[in-house]
Order: C-alpha cells, then sequence, then structure tokens
C-alpha cells in the first residue's frame, strides 16, 4: 500500500542549503584572505577576525533581544564579517571593523527582516558608511611588506603601525598610492598611467589596495571555484567585467593608452572582488536574464564612470549599491513564463492592430458620448 | 455641586488647555508621530544649536500664524484658504528672516534657505488647515506653541545626537554673542563625519522613529494587559458574587469556604466600584 508517497511540491530537492553555499563562499574567499596574510602580514588577519567576530555577536545578540529565531548558524554573518574586512585597508584601528560589522549585520540586514530581505550588501554598505564616517583611515593605504628587507619580522610589522612604538625597531610602514590613485593623476597629467606600475604585481597583488582585493589571482580562483560549484551566476561577473572594459576603452579612446587604462583598471581596484563576491549576492541581485544583464551592464557603466569622471579613485562599492537599490525594480520586468510560445513578428504586429482599433474604437466611442451630451445639455 | 461648578470648569479647562500642549510635544509629535516637515527636520539637526534655532523660529511662526488664521476663520473663503494661510505664514517668516538677520546672523548664515522655506513647512500649514481654521484663537495658540516646542525638542534631539557622533561635541556653537557647548577632545579623533552629512540625519531620524515606536508600542501594550487584568478580576469577582449567592445555603455547611469566598467578593465589589469610578 505504501508503494507510493503522496506529498505536496517540490518534488527534486537538491543539498543546496544557504549553509552550504555559505561554506562554498567561504572556501572561495579562503585564497583571498591568504595572499592578504603573504602580503600584508597578520595584521589583516586580525582584523578579519574582529570583523567576524562582531558580524557573528552583533547578528545572536539581536535575534537574543528581538526574540526571533537563531539565525546564525547559516554562516551568513561570517561571510559577511570576512568580505568586510577584505573590503578594508589593510592597516585600520580596531574600531573600524566592530563599527562596521555592527553596522553591517544590525541595520542593514536584521533592520530589513534578516538574511534574504536586506535591500543592499550589507558589507557594500558598510564599508560606504565607514568610508563617509573615517575618510582619511579609510583611504590610508599601506605598501605591501617587503620579505626581502623585513624578513619574519613582517608577519607583524603592521601592528607597529598600528599599535605605536611599543613594539621594537621594525621596518617603517609606508603609505602608498593605489594603482587606481596614481592612474588618476597620470590621466590629469595626460601621461601613461602604466608608468610605476609592473602588471606581474597588480596580478599577484603586491601593490597598495584594499586588504583582499589587490591580489587578482587569489580572486580569480575563488571566483572559479565558486562558478564550479555553481554558487554564483556566470552572467554578473563577465558582463559587469566586460562591460567595464568596453566604457574604459570608450572614455579613454583618445588618450592614447587605453590598454594600459584597460589593465589599470581591471587589476588595480575592487573590481574582480567585487564582481565575484559582492554583485553575486543572491538577496541583492535580479532573477531574469533580462535584468541580471540590465544589472551588470549598469554595474560596468556606473563603475567607469565614477573612477572616471568623479573625484573618487574607486568606484565599485557605489556602483553595486546603486544597482542594488535598483533590483527590485528591474524585478518587475517580465519575462515569458515557462511553457507558453514564443511571440513570432506577426503576433506583434497582430497584437499593435487590435490595439489600435480598440482605440479607434473606445474614441469613436467617446465621440459619440460627447455629442450626446450635447444634445443633452 | 453647583457652588463648586466654577472651580472644577475652571481647572478642567487648564486642563484641557494643557493638553493642547501636551499633545503637540508627545502625543502627536510633528516630527516622529506626524512626520511632518520632514525636510527642514533633516537639513539643518548637523547641530544641536542649529536644531534648536530653527525650532523656535518655526514657533514663533506656528503661534502667530495659529492666531491669525483663527481670528481671520470667519472671514476667510473657503475657496482661497490656501493661499490665505500662506500669505499670513510668509509675513511672519519675513519678519523671523529680518529679526534673525539682525541680532544672530551666525544662525542666520547656517540656517541659510530653510528660515525662508518655513513658508512651506508643512507642520505650519497642516495646524492652519486642521486646527487654527475650526478652533477658538487661544487654543491655536496653544496648539501652535505645543507643535512648536515639539518639534523644537525633536530637532534638538536629531541635532545632539548627530553633532555628538559627527563631530565629537555636545550643544556646540555660537548663538547671540555667546560660545556655548563642549568639546570632547577624545572624541574628536574618532568622530564620524557620516553623521554630519545628509546620510546620518536619514540614519538618526529612522533609529529614533524605531526606537520611539518600539517605546509607544510597549505602553500601549502594558496599558492594555492592565486594563484586561482589571475587567478579567473584575468578571471573576462577579461570578463569585454569582456562585455564592445561588449556593449560598450551602456554603453555610462550609465555614472556611465561606469566609474565603466573602474576602473575595469583597475585594471584587471594591475593585468594580473603584473601575466604575474611573470611567465616570
Amino acid at each position: 500500500m505504501s508503494k507510493y508517497l503522496v506529498s505536496s511540491s517540490p518534488h527534486i530537492t537538491s543539498g543546496k542549503t544557504t549553509k552550504n553555499i555559505m561554506l562554498d563562499v567561504i572556501i572561495a574567499l579562503m585564497p583571498a584572505v591568504i595572499a592578504m596574510v603573504a602580503i600584508y602580514g597578520l595584521y589583516p588577519l586580525m582584523i578579519t577576525l574582529i570583523s567576524v567576530g562582531t558580524c557573528v555577536l552583533s547578528e545572536f545578540l539581536f535575534n537574543k533581544i528581538r526574540k526571533k529565531e537563531q539565525s546564525i548558524n547559516d554562516l551568513s554573518a561570517v561571510v559577511t564579517g570576512i568580505i568586510l574586512a577584505l573590503n578594508l585597508p589593510p592597516v585600520v584601528p580596531i574600531y573600524v571593523p566592530v563599527v562596521g560589522g555592527v553596522f553591517a549585520i544590525v541595520i542593514v540586514k536584521m533592520l530589513f527582516g534578516g538574511i534574504g530581505r536586506n535591500f543592499a550588501n550589507p558589507a557594500i554598505t558598510a564599508r560606504i558608511f565607514l568610508m563617509l564616517a573615517w575618510t582619511s583611515v579609510m583611504t590610508k593605504f599601506v605598501l605591501p611588506v617587503d620579505w626581502s628587507t623585513a624578513g619574519g619580522a613582517g608577519l607583524v610589522s603592521y601592528f607597529y603601525e598600528a599599535f605605536g612604538s611599543t613594539f621594537p625597531s621594525l621596518p617603517d610602514a609606508v603609505t602608498g598610492a593605489t594603482p587606481l590613485a596614481s592612474v588618476k593623476s597620470a590621466f590629469e597629467a595626460g601621461l601613461n598611467p602604466a608608468n610605476g606600475i609592473n602588471f606581474l604585481d597588480m596580478f599577484l597583488g603586491r601593490i597598495g589596495g584594499s586588504a583582499g582585493e589587490v591580489s587578482a589571482i587569489a580572486i580569480l580562483i575563488g571566483g572559479i571555484y565558486l562558478l564550479i560549484r555553481r554558487v554564483i551566476d556566470w552572467k554578473i561577473p563577465t558582463i559587469y567585467i566586460g562591460t567595464t572594459v568596453l566604457f574604459t576603452a570608450i572614455f579613454y579612446a583618445n588618450s592614447g593608452y587605453v590598454g594600459e587604462y584597460i589593465l589599470s583598471y581591471l587589476l588595480g581596484g575592487g573590481l574582480l572582488f567585487g564582481a565575484f563576491f559582492m554583485a553575486t549576492d543572491y538577496a541583492t541581485s535580479p532573477n531574469t536574464n533580462v535584468a541580471v544583464i540590465i544589472y551588470s551592464v549598469g554595474l560596468g557603466f556606473l563603475t567607469v564612470l565614477i573612477r572616471r569622471f568623479s573625484s573618487m579613485n574607486e568606484g565599485v562599492s557605489y556602483a553595486i549599491l546603486l544597482m542594488n537599490v535598483v533590483t527590485p525594480l528591474l524585478d518587475k520586468i517580465k519575462v515569458r513564463p515557462f511553457g507558453t510560445l514564443a511571440k513570432t513578428p506577426k503576433d506583434v504586429i497582430d497584437e499593435i492592430k487590435l490595439k489600435r482599433e480598440e482605440k479607434k474604437r473606445a474614441k469613436a466611442e467617446k465621440d459619440a458620448e460627447a455629442s450626446e451630451g450635447g444634445v443633452n445639455g | 455641586m453647583k457652588s463648586n461648578g466654577n472651580s472644577i470648569n475652571f481647572s478642567q479647562g487648564l486642563k484641557q488647555k494643557g493638553g493642547i500642549i501636551a499633545n503637540g510635544i508627545v502625543k502627536n509629535n510633528p516630527v516622529f508621530r506626524l512626520v511632518l516637515g520632514t525636510c527642514p527636520t533633516l537639513a539643518v539637526t548637523s547641530g544641536a544649536v542649529n536644531g534648536m534655532g530653527m525650532g523656535l523660529a518655526a514657533t514663533f511662526v506656528l503661534v502667530c500664524s495659529n492666531i491669525l488664521v483663527s481670528l481671520l476663520r470667519k472671514v476667510i473663503p473657503d475657496k482661497v484658504r490656501i493661499p490665505a494661510y500662506v500669505l499670513i505664514i510668509a509675513t511672519f517668516v519675513t519678519l523671523v528672516q529680518m529679526i534673525l538677520q539682525k541680532f544672530i546672523p551666525a544662525l542666520y548664515e547656517s540656517l541659510g534657505i530653510y528660515l525662508p522655506l518655513i513658508v512651506v513647512n508643512c507642520i505650519i500649514l497642516a495646524r492652519a488647515e486642521a486646527f487654527a481654521s475650526t478652533n477658538k484663537v487661544l487654543d491655536s495658540a496653544l496648539d501652535g506653541l505645543g507643535m512648536g516646542l515639539g518639534f523644537t525638542a525633536s530637532l534638538m534631539l536629531i541635532g545632539l545626537i548627530r553633532e555628538f557622533l559627527g563631530a565629537g561635541t555636545l550643544f556646540y556653537g555660537e548663538l547671540a554673542g555667546l560660545q556655548m557647548g563642549v568639546k570632547i577632545a577624545a572624541f574628536e579623533s574618532v568622530s564620524m563625519n557620516i553623521f554630519i552629512l545628509p546620510a546620518g540625519g536619514f540614519l538618526v531620524f529612522g533609529i529614533l522613529m524605531a526606537v520611539i515606536n518600539a517605546i509607544s508600542d510597549y505602553a500601549r501594550k502594558r496599558k492594555e494587559e492592565k486594563e484586561k487584568k482589571q475587567i478579567a478580576l473584575i468578571e471573576s469577582a462577579e461570578a463569585q458574587q454569582r456562585i455564592s449567592e445561588a449556593f449560598g445555603g450551602a456554603s453555610e455547611k462550609n465555614g472556611v469556604n465561606e469566609v474565603n469566598e466573602d474576602v473575595k467578593t469583597e475585594s471584587g465589589v471594591e475593585l468594580k466600584n473603584a473601575a466604575e469610578g474611573g470611567n465616570d
């Protein structure tokens, strides 16, 4: 008798749970974290741990105080914490990740209803918040540790920078310009943006920049892992990066150094990290193909627009935040429901004709009514 | 009773007038409850002093325009009432603007465009339309005062928080030639500039609104629960009374029970009386 099970849909299930997906994202972030330690030493790792701890703790406390079901087990707060820390400059005071973590989780995520209901990516919004709150701290980028001179002490050299002279004499941290900053000044001076930049260094991450965004190869490894595991949609990063290249070529067409600009825009800022890890956030990216294409093109366009024409050097975070806000509208674009017939050109023409006839009829009726009214009056 | 009538009327009248003022400050706070005048609220509250200046300027305009609108409420034709109100309000705003420019130029500078824009501040127009145009002169003046003070208090609260988080100062600024407020040196170095920017205004405004909603929700729930408990007590007391009346003969046999029930009934009746008295 119990040969046939009767149950309601869905009948096909997969092992994909929120926790598994988040675990995949954490694994994909690991190359960037390792690269961060290899480039800047242990200090940013400590910032990452503080950021993760703050995020998890604030979600835990929020749920406790609001008497809601505990949601820290889905690991999304851990992901937010790691992404936030990778978005910060390598050397920041300890209060920066703490305030950022609380802002990301409490204000951007939990106040709007928790995971899946946030209107914008928590990490990117927190980064923008911190950027506006402590602009001087958030734009102070140190140079990578020079391992040949620092040796093993390089691992802790940036603790010296952060905590003052309590540490024994170590190589002083040097504050350097990020590639995007030098690109901007090179453009204003009409010089070759590739001057003083080694593209191999950029690819490996031996440049100034946000802690986790500098190493292109580490981000690519993580991104490809996410693509293989089908955690993220390939369309968003591909189209985003492609559009960025396209618009860079357009905006810098008459500068004479198009190739150099494209390469430094690709590798120099947070573009790759944003494209793979932040623009692809499920809750804040659209679902249908048409909407995804508009979303990704918009991301690329805004990024180049901000980098080229605004006073800021980096535009990825603002571009993602702006397109996050537009996402609910993009999701309203109607698509052909699954299983319905595709429209032929003839159908479209017929439809237009029908509409025209209806309009004519409505107009005729209105005229008739109006004339009747005239008689009555 | 009759000899007492006058004094009761007087104290009740006082209570009612006080109620009109309190209504504007707490129950129908223009910023947090009616959500009126959001534009100046967000724009001028980068500091508490600015907020206070804006609030007091608006209060002055609000009281004066309410009085004039109330005086003219039977004269102004219904069809042109809005232009008439705007004209009245604009008169007082011009006055305030000239006075500030002469005597407190620093505040006049920092309020900038938002000072002349009091003309279209929706709190003032809303109170003229909703209250002053249908109420007597004294009531309208008090309503204007209450709403104005509520507006001022809200602006100062938002301004104080934004100033503290954004610049590490409290009530810092110059008002009528007086240097006032404190600078907290320890906070100044870590102050979050975003709270001085418009985005911080929205953040503080939204969070304060949420906190105030939570508090009023909590207060309402407690009140409802209290009322429910009282009703339940009265009902149970009544039921006890009915039972004891119905089984009066039977309970005589059981002495202990009878005593208990008597106590309960008495307290129940008292409660009921108290509740009825309260309702009166």
